[in-house]
């Protein structure tokens, strides 16, 4: 399910599967994107945060035309105890590679695979990340 | 600082200059501005005969002449500009005739300790190479300066993030004159048709919107920064209905200089030169890295 901005309309709460995971992605070229995102994370659930969200940095590939730090974004995911993934979507092998990461980071929040839960495997991703 | 020439480093004003990246030089000698001159008018002489650096319509002998701007630097540790120029004479004009500049093309170092803190004695640090005038002159230019010094040019672009740092650097400084407007342009992404928003401010509205935000003079935060170009964006959405955070700003201009996402400047106020090609130099330094 793709969404512009949280929350999401009450009118269809009744007929919405359980979520799993939230990927908040952020454009790096609009300031516009990485705004957005954090009116919106307002509205997320506590329990969430405990490895169920994920920051998605897109536009990585060209740094001439950045509009945003990326410190100011690696400081929200601190803040918000949530791992941060870079790609770049507009090229269509990072596109695939990314969308297979993330199914498979679905697949662990979902618990469908053995011996990982979705707060393990958040922290293992954030502490990678710190290396 | 020694003797200001006003005359020298005003002839970097006004002009529009493209943004290069040099990495440090290798045996450079100050001391043989004459030699490197004749060589490298020897250099385009030869270039020229192949084909290569010819502007359409000119038909005319050039000439090469590297001078040192010792003024224009930022600290002792900085090594002083390099100015080079190829001006030229038509063959048709009279003897006394004035020459024509055809091209110039200057490297500078505006406190860049940062890169030569720990550089090896062979090496000439000059970070920042400003060039004005046919692209077919700055590529032989180029080439031979790559050959003989070993260095690497590459072109400066300057990303939205960084030019929204110029505008906000540039608005909160003193100008005594009625200043020219603050001017951002952006163009907008994903259209089938390209738009580009032009959006002007009054000087003296700007100075005032950055007076409030700036807590410590002489200090400026990305904090700082965010909030100023919020405020313009929240002020245009308020108006237009158009979220300016979610284009691509691509130009920024003010008083004391002009700023294209392509690396291409103008700087426009002496007194504020010397600062422009501080935050210049640091640009280069940080793609040289």
């Amino acid at each position: 399910h793709i969404a512009t901005s949280l929350p999401l309309p009450s009118e269809r709460d009744h007929l919405r599967p359980r979520i799993d995971l939230i990927v908040f992605v952020i454009d790096i070229k609009s300031k516009c994107s990485l705004k957005n995102v954090e009116a919106s994370l307002a509205y997320v659930d506590a329990k969430f945060f405990l490895g169920k969200v994920y920051f998605l940095v897109t536009g990585v590939g060209r740094v001439n035309c950045c509009s945003i730090e990326t410190n100011a974004i690696c400081k929200l995911g601190e803040a918000y105890g949530s791992p941060v993934l870079f790609c770049e979507l507009e090229l269509e092998g990072v596109r695939v590679a990314t969308a297979q990461r993330l199914l498979r980071i679905l697949q662990i929040c979902a618990s469908l695979v053995p011996g990982f839960s979705a707060l393990s495997f958040g922290l293992l991703m954030r502490n990678s990340a710190d290396d | 600082q020694g003797s200001e020439d006003p005359q020298r480093t005003a002839l970097l004003l006004r002009k529009a200059w493209t943004l290069y990246s040099v990495t440090p030089l290798y045996r450079f000698g100050r001391g043989r501005l004459r030699d490197y001159a004749r060589l490298l008018g020897a250099f385009i002489a030869a270039e020229r005969q192949k084909g290569l650096a010819v502007e359409v319509g000119v038909e005319l002998d050039i000439k090469v002449a590297l001078s040192s701007l010792p003024e224009l630097r930022g600290s002792e540790q900085d090594q002083p500009a390099v100015l080079v120029q190829l001006s030229s004479r038509s063959r048709a004009s009279p003897k006394n005739s004035e020459d024509k500049i055809l091209w110039s093309g200057c490297f500078c170092c505006v406190c860049g300790d940062d890169l030569s803190e720990n550089m090896p004695e062979d090496f000439t640090c000059l970070p920042l190479f400003l060039a004005n005038g046919a692209e077919c002159y700055m590529s032989v230019v180029g080439n031979w300066f790559q050959q003989t010094f070993d260095c690497v040019f590459r072109r400066l672009a300057i990303s939205p993030f960084n030019l929204s740092w110029m505008v906000a650097m540039w608005t909160g400084c003193k100008v005594d004159k009625a200043a020219s407007a603050v001017e951002l342009v952006f163009s907008v992404p994903c259209l089938p048709q390209p738009l580009d928003i032009s959006y002007a401010i009054h000087p003296e509205d700007a100075k005032a919107l950055w007076d409030i935000i700036q807590k410590t003079p002489g200090e400026i935060t990305q904090e700082e920064v965010d909030v100023f170009m919020d405020c313009l964006y929240s002020h245009f959405h308020r108006h237009f209905k158009i979220r300016l955070s979610a284009t691509k700003l691509v130009k920024v201009s003010t008083a004391i200089a002009s700023a294209h996402c392509d690396g291409i400047v103008k700087m426009l106020h002496s007194q504020y030169l010397s600062g422009v090609l501080m935050l210049l130099t640091e640009l280069a330094i940080s793609q040289i890295q």
